[in-house]
C-alpha cells in the first residue's frame, strides 16, 4: 500500500494510504478530541466533534471520517477549531440532562471531560432537553436513561457489528430521533442480551448497569446475613484500573483485602467452580462422544460451552432449534451459588435462608443470569446479586479503602481454591483450553502435549480460532477414543458465534466442542469491565490473566483439593444425581424478533 | 400464515429479499394497509433476516411509513409557511368539522386519518394537501368539504362504513 506524507500541527507524519487524520495525528500524539468515535467500531462522523482545518478546504472536515492525503496541512488547534468544538459541546450539553453530581458515569464521562476541557459553562444555549424522559429499568442488566444519551450510535455499531443482535437502532428522526427498540419496547421485552458491550462503549451515562451495590451494602449491614462473593477472574485484572494501577495490573490479593475490609463475610473464588465446570463439562462432552462413537446414538455435536450467559440468551433467540447444542453445565457463577445454598451451608452449619452470595462478575448478563427462573436449585434464589467490576471499584471507593497502598491476602476456604485452569477462563480460548489440559489427561493419562501447558492455537484475539488435537495412547477405557481426531474451535463476540452457527444450522460444523464466548476477548472484555476497553487493554488483561495462571502451582482443574474434596464428600461423581440437581439446567426457547 | 404475513411474503419475493429492498416493501405494504403493524413490521424482518429494530428504525424514519393505526385515506395538510400563510389553519378547522377528528386521529369507521405534513412542493397553489397519493391544490373550506363530500359518497356507494360521519352539503 502507499505511502502518503502529511503536515499535522507542524509534525512530519507518513501514513499508509486510507489512514484517516485522526490516526495520523495519533501518531505525533497530537490528541484531537472524539465522541462518536470508537476504535472497536466503524466511523459514523456523526458528532463532528474531531473537526480540524485543512489548508485549502473551506469547511472544516471529522478527522475520524476523512482520509489522510498526500500534502495535506492539518491544523488541529485553531482559533477556528476550537470555537466550532466549544460550540459542538455546547449544543450537546444544552439537550443533555447534565446531572454530573448524582451520574453514575462522573468522572469517567467523555462528554463531562469534553466539556470541561472547553469550559463550556463559560457559553451556554438555552437548555432544550426533552421534559418526560423515563428512564428504562425494565432488564435486570441495563438501565437506558435518554436523557443522557448524546446520539452518537456507538451503542447502535457495537449491536450490530460485535454483537450481531441489533436489539437496538436508531428510531424516529431529527429532534425525535432516539435509540431504541422495536416499536420502542422496554429493553427486557425485545433480543437484548444483556451482554453489555453497548455500555462499556458508550461514552456518556446513558448506558450503565442496573446498579445492586446498595442491597449488598444492605446485607453486609445485616447480622443475620452471612454475606459471600464470589469473584471471577477477569475481576482481578481489570479492577487495578479504576482504582490507580496501570491496565493490566494483577490486584487479586488487594481485591480479596478490599472485599474482607468491605465487610463480606467470605471472600471466596469464582475460579472454584470453573474448575468444577472443566470436570463436569469435560466428563459430559466424552459422555457424548461415546454416545456418538460406541453407541452410534444420535447426540448433539458439537457441543458448545454454556457459560456465557449472554451467548446463551443469544442462542436462545436466534437459533431456538440448536439448543441441545449447548453443555447443560450452569455457568461457574451459578454452580457456585447452588452450591453456597447447600454444601457451604452444611459444610459451615449456617441456614441457606440467612446466606447472601453475591458474585463479582466483569460482565452484565450475569445480573440477568443470576434472575433466571431455573436458577434455584438450592431453593432459594442461588446467587442474590450480581455485580460488575466496575461496582465493585465503587464499592471500594464508597468503603474509604486506600486500595494502592493495601496488604495482599488470600481467598477464604471453602470453595476458594482454585487452579491455574479456573484462572484463564477469563480469556477467550480459555475455557477450552482448560478442559483440553483435563480431557486429554483423563484419556490417555498424559498431559496436553504443548509446552508448559500452553495450548497456543486457542490463544490470541481471533475471531474464531481452530485447533486439531489428536488422541493417541488411550487408557484402555477410552480406546474407541483411539487416533480420533478431536476438532475444536473457540469464537468471542457474538457476530462470530453466529457464524458458527450458521455451520452447525446447515449440518456442516466439522467440530466437536467449541467455546463460546459473548464479549470480544471474553470476560475481560466484558460488558461490566472498567471503561474504556479496547484492543490494547484487551490484551493487556488477557496477558495478565495467563501470568496468573503461571503464577499458579496447580494448572489443572482436576487437580484442585477441594475439587476431590467436594466430589468425595458431595456429590461423588461427575454428572453422578446431585450434580444434575445442581449444576446442570436446561434452555427455553426465545422469540426470534 | 396470516393473510399480512402472506402479503408481506409476495412483496418480498416481488422486490427480493435484500436489505435494500426493505423500502419498497415497506411501501408496498403501506399501499395496501395504510399503516405497518407489528406482525408485519416482524414478518419483514424475517423475510430479509434482519432485526425487526432496524424495520422499525427505517420505518419510523419515514413520515409516509406509518406505525400507528391510520384510516383508509390518509388526509395530510402541508403546515409549513406558504400554506400556513395561505390559510392551512382554515383547512383544517373544516376537516375536523367534517370528521368529527382533530389532527393526529383517525374516524371510528377507519376511514379517514387527518396528519399534518411538511411542505409538499406545492406552495405555488398553497393552501395543498394530500389525500393518500393524491394532492389536493388552491383549497378553500367550501372546497374541501366537497372534496370529503365525493370521497364519503363514493365509500358509501361500496360498503357502509361510515356510521359516525356526518357532513354538509
Ligand atoms: S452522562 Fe456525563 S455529562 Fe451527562 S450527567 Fe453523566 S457525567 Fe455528566
Ligand atoms: S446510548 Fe450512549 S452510545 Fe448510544 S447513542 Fe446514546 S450516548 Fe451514544
Ligand atoms: S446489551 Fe448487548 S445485546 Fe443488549 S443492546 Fe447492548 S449490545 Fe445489544
Ligand atoms: S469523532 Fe469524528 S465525527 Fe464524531
Ligand atoms: S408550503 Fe405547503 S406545499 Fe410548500
Amino acid at each position: 500500500m502507499a505511502n502518503i506524507n502529511l503536515i499535522i500541527d507542524d509534525f512530519k507524519v507518513t501514513v499508509e494510504e486510507g489512514t484517516s487524520i485522526l490516526q495520523a495525528a495519533e501518531k505525533v500524539n497530537v490528541k484531537i478530541p472524539t465522541l462518536c468515535y470508537h476504535e472497536d467500531l466503524c466511523v459514523a462522523g456523526n458528532c463532528r466533534v474531531c473537526v480540524v482545518e485543512v489548508e485549502g478546504m473551506r469547511t472544516l472536515p471529522a478527522s475520524c471520517a476523512i482520509p489522510a492525503e498526500e500534502g495535506m496541512v492539518v491544523k488541529t488547534n485553531t482559533p477556528k477549531v476550537r470555537r466550532a468544538r466549544k460550540d459542538i459541546v455546547s449544543l450537546l450539553v444544552s439537550e443533555h440532562n447534565t446531572q454530573c453530581t448524582t451520574c453514575y458515569r462522573s468522572t469517567n464521562c467523555e462528554l463531562q471531560n469534553l466539556s470541561a476541557e472547553y469550559n463550556i459553562d463559560n457559553e451556554t444555549y438555552m437548555s432544550v432537553l426533552k421534559p418526560d424522559i423515563v428512564i428504562d429499568r425494565s432488564s435486570w442488566a441495563i438501565e437506558k436513561d435518554d436523557s443522557k444519551c448524546i446520539r452518537c450510535q456507538r451503542c447502535v455499531r457495537t449491536c450490530a457489528e460485535l454483537q450481531h443482535v441489533n436489539a437496538i437502532d436508531v428510531v424516529h428522526k431529527g429532534k425525535d430521533m432516539i435509540i431504541s427498540t422495536f416499536v420502542d419496547a422496554p429493553m427486557n421485552d425485545v433480543v437484548c442480551v444483556n451482554c453489555g458491550q453497548c455500555i462499556n462503549h458508550c461514552p456518556t451515562g446513558a448506558l450503565t448497569e442496573r446498579r445492586y451495590f446498595d442491597d449488598v451494602w444492605d446485607a453486609i449491614g445485616d447480622d443475620e446475613k452471612h454475606v459471600i462473593i464470589n469473584t471471577a477472574p477477569s475481576v482481578r485484572v481489570g479492577l487495578g484500573e479504576m482504582l490507580g494501577f496501570p491496565v493490566g495490573t494483577r490486584v487479586t490479593g488487594k481485591m480479596v483485602t478490599a472485599l474482607r475490609k468491605i465487610g463480606f463475610d467470605s471472600v471466596l473464588d469464582t475460579d472454584f467452580t470453573a474448575d468444577l465446570t472443566i470436570i463436569e463439562e469435560g466428563t459430559e462432552l466424552l459422555t457424548r462422544l461415546k454416545k456418538a462413537l460406541v453407541d452410534k446414538k444420535k447426540v448433539a455435536l458439537p457441543m458448545m460451552t454454556s457459560c456465557s450467559p449472554g451467548w446463551v440468551k443469544f442462542i436462545e433467540h436466534m437459533y431456538p432449534d440448536h439448543l441441545d447444542h449447548l453443555s447443560t453445565c450452569k455457568s461457574p457463577q451459578q454452580m457456585f451459588g447452588s452450591l453456597a445454598k447447600t454444601y457451604y451451608a452444611e459444610k459451615k452449619g449456617i441456614d441457606p435462608k440467612n446466606i447472601v452470595c453475591v458474585a463479582g462478575m466483569p460482565c452484565a448478563a450475569k445480573k440477568y443470569e443470576a434472575n433466571r427462573p431455573e436458577m434455584r436449585d438450592s431453593g432459594f434464589q442461588d446467587i442474590d446479586a450480581g455485580l460488575t467490576t466496575r461496582e465493585i471499584g465503587h464499592m471500594i471507593k464508597q468503603a474509604g479503602i486506600n486500595f494502592l497502598d493495601l496488604e495482599e491476602s488470600d481467598f477464604d476456604s471453602l470453595m476458594g481454591e482454585s487452579t491455574g485452569a479456573g484462572v484463564i477462563f477469563g480469556a477467550t480460548g480459555g475455557v477450552m483450553e482448560a478442559a483440553l489440559r483435563t480431557a486429554y489427561e483423563i484419556v490417555t493419562g498424559r498431559e496436553v502435549p504443548f509446552e508448559n501447558l500452553r495450548i497456543m492455537p486457542v490463544r490470541g484475539d481471533e475471531g474464531i480460532k481452530e485447533a486439531t488435537i489428536k488422541i493417541e495412547g488411550c487408557l484402555p477405557e477410552w480406546s474407541f477414543l483411539e487416533g480420533v481426531e478431536l476438532k475444536v474451535a473457540v469464537a468471542h463476540g457474538l457476530i462470530n458465534a453466529r457464524t458458527i452457527m450458521d455451520q452447525v444450522v446447515k449440518g456442516e460444523s466439522p467440530y466437536h466442542f467449541i467455546e463460546i464466548m459473548a464479549c470480544p476477548g471474553g470476560c475481560i472484555g466484558g460488558g461490566g469491565q472498567p471503561i474504556p476497553t479496547n484492543a490494547e487493554i484487551r490484551k493487556k488483561r488477557t496477558e495478565a490473566i495467563y501470568a496468573e495462571d503461571e503464577g499458579k502451582v496447580l494448572r489443572k482443574s482436576h487437580e484442585n483439593p477441594e475439587i476431590k474434596q467436594i466430589y468425595k464428600e458431595f456429590l461423588k461423581e461427575p454428572l453422578g444425581h446431585k450434580s444434575h440437581e445442581l449444576l446442570h439446567t436446561k434452555y427455553r426457547k426465545r422469540f426470534r424478533y | 400464515m396470516t393473510e399480512v404475513q402472506e402479503k408481506v411474503r409476495d412483496l418480498s419475493e416481488k422486490y427480493g429479499r435484500r436489505r435494500e429492498n426493505l423500502l419498497p416493501i415497506l411501501q408496498g405494504i403501506v399501499e395496501k394497509e395504510h399503516y405497518l403493524t407489528s406482525e408485519a413490521m416482524i414478518q419483514v424482518a424475517k423475510e430479509l433476516d434482519i432485526s425487526a429494530a432496524e424495520v422499525y428504525g427505517t420505518a419510523s424514519f419515514y413520515s409516509f411509513l406509518d406505525t400507528e393505526q391510520r384510516g383508509q385515506y390518509v388526509i395530510r395538510v402541508c403546515k409549513t409557511i406558504s400554506c400556513d400563510m395561505k390559510g392551512k389553519n382554515s383547512i383544517i378547522k373544516a376537516i375536523e368539522d367534517v370528521l368529527k377528528i382533530k389532527v393526529g386521529e383517525t374516524t371510528q369507521s377507519k376511514m379517514f386519518t387527518l396528519l399534518e405534513t411538511n411542505c409538499l412542493g406545492w406552495c405555488h397553489k398553497a393552501p395543498a394537501i394530500l389525500i393518500n397519493d393524491e394532492p389536493y391544490t388552491n383549497l378553500t373550506p367550501a372546497k374541501i368539504k366537497a372534496i370529503l363530500g365525493d370521497y364519503i359518497r363514493n365509500a358509501e356507494g361500496k360498503q357502509k362504513i361510515i356510521g359516525d360521519i356526518q357532513y354538509e352539503r
